[in-house]
């Protein structure tokens, strides 16, 4: 445990340490301020909760989340210190959950500085707070899982454009594999069973349950389970490198 | 002499490209070992092996006993490893990334307030302790690197060219660190500086091709050089062909040469057979006939000639 809070700190340090952690921040507030009032109709809908602000998190986290995530292991391999890391006495699995709880904690961070909205939406009126928490919940979960994959995704480059939009692509397909668009691919040749495996991998799914204040076992152990596979799917691929 | 680092048979391919075959060596306590080898010889991936960085095809490398892909905590724990070009995280300033090391190696608090300390002090650092890596000169973050490798105390030290980018001062600060570290320490240093291997090796291990193609001491390769033993002369120029024609009847004499003739001096290079001691002979011979030598030099052989033989495939 050492050692994943040694790498976590100096990863959490790190991101801090450029201006990458502010520009995420400000960029992040200032579209989800934006989507809530103008694409979700905050005021229009005159109904005391943040559907509209929570809504448009999953879009957000797409583009936003891989480029906290591109940097974890590409930029090791890029500067060399890759071969720093691997060489100390931790195992793979330490540091991959290091990082990963560092990136995850910095989007946790970024994701209560929205607070002034569940503020202004208690001032205005009466909102269940119950439905609001499970909806942070959520969300912080739904960046969790894109986390993971874009930590899997960087781990196999150096180059941390191609990790990101390598990231934001994967992040993508499970986001939407419950969208006909996703689905049809799989139907022209798999059978019914896949498809429909396929379109319950979908995230946006499990997030709209979340945003109800419904916290389900199946949507528990659903994210619970894709954040491990991800993390051991990139303990296994820097594994990988070290035998090639 | 107590055996720290041994590797057998360590080999490894990438594809069809063998980096390293059938690499065998051992290093004791006390000992600092020079691994030489052209650019792309095999030194680095050795290396890499040894410090679990990489894993073999096949061979296997032992830390104090400890096999370093069946028990890699207990072999890493027991290594410091200056991977080549000495990287580090150029945001943070020497001291976090010493404590970052330290923690990672399980050292806590006042334990590791002194050991900080003490490697800083090692490599002079004290002036920049605070400011971001990426802003410090070359010398600097080699030394940054040297500081995390020395940090634990380890028994054993990898160093992967330690020196390559250090102006001469610098270069014979971190060789003396090496020499006052080597008395309880087992030290591989790699490196393509020649001049080194004299400086602060015990022995040298020479890899060409990803092949052991010399295990000897510095003065054992020295030994094996073609002018290890060969006489400088210098002498009257207008004796210098009489001179020449007389040391060439010397059944031990393979060669002379003229090197040049200036201000009425001529100088000669006579090489032996089998590094034959001339010294004596010729200084003899020449008395005999009168020629008056005016100054004898007995050389010790050169390295890079050796290193240039070896990994070129010509005989040595």
């Amino acid at each position: 445990m050492d050692v994943v809070r040694t790498v976590m700190r100096r990863e959490l340090a790190a991101y801090f340490a450029t201006p990458l952690a502010y520009v995420f921040i400000v960029i992040f507030l200032a579209l989800a301020g934006a989507f809530t009032f103008f694409l979700g109709g905050f005021f229009e809908r005159g109904q005391a909760d943040l559907e509209s602000f929570f809504v448009f998190h999953p879009w957000l986290y797409l583009f936003l989340v891989p480029a906290v995530a591109m940097r974890l292991w590409a930029e090791e391999r890029r500067s060399g210190t890759i071969e720093l890391l691997m060489t100390l006495p931790a195992s793979t699995f330490e540091i991959v959950l290091g990082k990963f709880l560092a990136a995850w904690l910095f989007t946790g961070i970024a994701l209560a500085l929205t607070f002034p909205m569940w503020l202004m939406v208690n001032y205005l009126g009466e909102p269940d707070n119950g439905v609001i928490l499970a909806s942070y919940l959520g969300s912080w979960a739904i960046a969790g899982c894109f986390i993971a994959i874009g930590a899997c995704a960087s781990a196999l480059t150096k180059n941390q454009v191609i990790a990101f939009v390598l990231g934001a692509a994967i992040c993508f397909l499970f986001l939407m594999s419950g969208v006909e668009l996703v689905l049809a691919a799989f139907r022209a040749w798999a059978p019914p069973l896949v498809t429909d495996l396929v379109a319950s991998f979908s995230l946006i799914t499990h997030f709209n349950e979340l945003m109800k204040g419904v916290i389900s076992a199946a949507t528990a152990v659903y994210l619970g389970t894709l954040v491990v596979a991800c993390l051991i799917v990139n303990t296994l691929l820097v594994e990988l490198k070290k035998a090639a | 002499m107590q055996e720290m680092v041994r590797l057998e048979r360590l080999t490894k391919r990438f594809g069809d490209v063998h980096a390293v075959e059938d690499v065998s060596f051992s290093v004791g306590r006390g000992e600092v070992l020079g691994f030489l080898g052209p650019n792309g010889a095999g030194k680095s991936t050795t290396m890499r092996m040894l410090t679990g960085f990489i894993l073999p095809t096949s061979g296997s490398a032992r830390v104090m006993g400890f096999d370093v892909v069946e028990q890699p905590r207990e072999a890493k724990q027991r290594i410091g490893y200056l991977p080549e070009g000495a990287p580090s995280y150029g945001d943070m300033s020497p001291l976090a990334f010493l404590r970052f090391v330290g923690e990672m190696r399980g050292i806590h608090g006042r334990e590791l307030a002194r050991r900080i300390g003490a490697a800083i002090e090692r490599t002079s650092l004290e002036e920049v302790a605070n400011r971001p890596i990426e802003t410090l000169s070359k010398g600097f973050r080699r030394r940054v690197g040297l500081a995390q490798a020395i940090l634990h105390d380890p028994p054993v030290l990898v160093l992967d060219e330690p020196t390559d980018g250090l102006d001469p001062n610098q270069k014979h600060e971190v060789r003396k660190l090496i020499q006052e570290m080597s008395r309880d320490k087992a030290i591989i240093v790699s490196t393509h500086i020649l001049e080194e291997v004299d400086a602060v090796c015990d022995r040298a291990v020479i890899i060409d091709r990803g092949r052991i193609v010399a295990d000897a001491t510095p003065e054992e390769l020295e030994r094996r050089s073609p002018r290890h033993n060969a006489l400088r002369l210098t002498l009257e120029r207008e004796r210098a062909g009489e001179a020449t024609e007389a040391i060439r009847t010397l059944n031990t004499v393979r060669e002379v040469q003229l090197l040049e003739e200036v201000n009425g001096v001529a100088t000669l290079l006579v090489l032996p057979v089998d590094g034959a001691d001339l010294g004596a002979q010729v200084s003899q011979l020449l008395h005999g006939r009168g020629i008056r030598i005016e100054r004898l030099a007995v050389e010790r052989g050169r390295l890079d000639d050796v290193f240039r033989a070896l990994t070129r495939g010509a005989p040595a």
